[in-house]
């Protein structure tokens, strides 16, 4: 079966799609060994990403296993993630920069 | 496969032996491009700065100037300046010349205006044509190289195609003792921790944590979140959501070999390996710097496409994204949407991209060459006065 979606990293908490994918349709993907099969519950346009688990608002969302951003509410398993419930914490200003 | 080269009297390696017309100031541009156009070999900068710049501005155009003359792909040189301008051409010139190879220059106002600047520059020009067209290609070796790592126009394909795939070519080069530059600060923000972790020693990486935390600082004292302008609409649209992915992205473009050490902009290494040059993640002004900074060629991934080339250096563009390198395959020279589709690993595609270099190095001309793509722009910290 051709790969649909990608996930960069076992600690990440979305998958990259690879095709352009519809609303409905199951993905199987890999997650370091681990296969999960998820229902999308949006169309999820190539390149974009979707929560592979639950992810509840104020959590950090995670590609490459790093930290890419915060969610802004609470994103279900196979949810579109994208700037509409995702928000940067750098560059802004208004949060202390963390400075690891 | 044997590569051949320029060896220039500084010891320095170039690729290509371009006659570089260097306008001073934006007021000589006109000029200088009139020059290029009369003789054969000649390409011109279409400078926008070079007056009415006051402190680090003034300064880092002119070192900026000097060192695109300096550039190993240039063989020689010919400053045009106005004569009223901040940047003192005549300076230029002579800083150039230091490097041995042939610099002249000329003013127009102590040339009775434009029309005859440009009779007595091509006059000039002309006699340099003909001496480089009598320079010889020697032999040269991968460790004498230096290149410069660029990334623009991304989508979520650069992170996971494109960038890891130049990653292993830059690699590749160092661990072959060459030397390889990436840039864009601004796409360092949210990866600082990562790539201060490959820094050569502990100063090397509280320079590459502050120059990131400059970059936030300025956007936040312009009192502008730097959310406006960064990712950019395109990058969103090809499913980049903040800063920090991009940033997460970007970096693999850098390979995954100790960095050296943090230049300023425009700045050339001292050694050899993987550096860092601090510059905007703006795509022309990234390889200017890292083209002043002495890389004779830039390797430039993509996931949306783009056009860029420069007067003085080939520059091979990899696009990861499948669909837009089919829509834009005449600005595209290696396709890494083969890692995307699942056809090729970053290694394969990895090596493609090393054997494309070596042809290019060569002298086979890149997409960006053969269209004559010659884009340059100076990073400037404030406004003009």
């Amino acid at each position: 079966m051709l790969k649909l979606a990608v996930v960069a990293h076992k600690d990440d908490n979305v998958a990259t799609t690879v095709k352009d994918l519809s609303k409905g349709e199951n993905v199987l993907v890999d997650i370091f060994g681990t296969e999960k099969n998820i229902t999308l519950k949006e169309d999820i346009p190539f390149g974009h990403k979707f929560a592979i688990k639950d992810i509840k608002k104020g959590e950090e969302i995670f590609k490459y296993g790093e930290e890419i951003g915060q969610a802004t509410q609470d994103i279900e398993e196979g949810e579109y993630v994208h700037v509409h419930n995702v928000v940067s914490e750098r560059g802004r200003g208004d949060l202390e920069v963390d400075a690891k | 496969m044997k590569l051949e080269g320029y060896k220039r009297a500084d010891g320095k390696v170039g690729i290509r032996n371009h006659l570089l017309i260097i306008p001073a100031s934006v007021c000589a541009s006109e000029v200088a491009k009139a020059i290029s156009e009369r003789v054969n070999g000649a390409v011109y900068i279409p400078n926008q700065h070079g007056c009415c710049q006051i402190g680090p501005d003034l300064e880092l155009t002119t070192k900026v100037l000097v060192n695109f003359g300096k550039n190993p792909n240039v063989g020689a040189a010919l400053v045009v300046g106005l004569g009223c301008e901040g940047v003192p051409t005549k300076k230029v010139s002579e800083e150039i010349a230091k490097t041995g190879k042939m610099v002249d220059y000329v003013v127009i106002q102590e040339n009775k205006g434009t029309v005859n600047t440009i009779a007595v520059g091509v006059k000039k020009a002309r006699e340099m044509a003909e001496k480089l067209s009598l320079m010889k290609k020697e032999e040269i070796d991968i460790s004498e190289i230096t290149i410069g790592i660029e990334c623009g126009g991304s989508d979520t394909t650069s992170g996971l195609a494109s960038n890891p795939a130049v990653g292993y070519v830059s690699d590749k080069l160092v661990d072959l003792n060459g030397t390889s530059i990436f840039s864009e600060t601004t796409e360092f923000i949210g990866a600082e921790h990562i790539l201060a972790k490959r820094a050569r020693n502990e100063e090397v990486a509280q320079k590459i944590m502050k120059i990131v935390l400059d970059c936030e600082k300025k956007a936040n004292t312009m009192g502008v979140d730097l959310r406006s302008g960064q990712p950019t609409p395109g990058n969103i649209e090809g499913g980049l959501t903040t800063i920090e992915e991009k940033s997460l992205g970007c970096i693999y473009k850098g390979g995954t070999r100790t960095i050296e050490d943090v230049l300023a902009y425009g700045d050339m290494p001292s050694g050899k390996g993987l550096y860092i040059m601090d510059t905007p993640g703006q795509d022309i002004e990234s390889i200017t710097g890292m083209l002043a900074g002495g890389a004779v060629l830039i390797i430039f991934t993509t996931g949306r496409g783009t056009p860029t080339g420069s007067a003085i250096a080939p520059v091979i563009k990899v696009c990861g994204n499948p669909e837009s390198y089919e829509r834009m395959k005449d600005n595209i020279d290696v396709n890494a949407g083969t890692i995307i589709d699942g056809t090729k690993t970053i290694s394969d595609v990895g090596e493609e991209i090393y054997s494309q270099m070596l042809e290019v190095i060569n002298g086979k001309f890149t997409k960006a060459e053969s269209l004559n793509h010659r884009e340059f722009g100076i990073y400037k910290m404030i406004s003009t006065f």
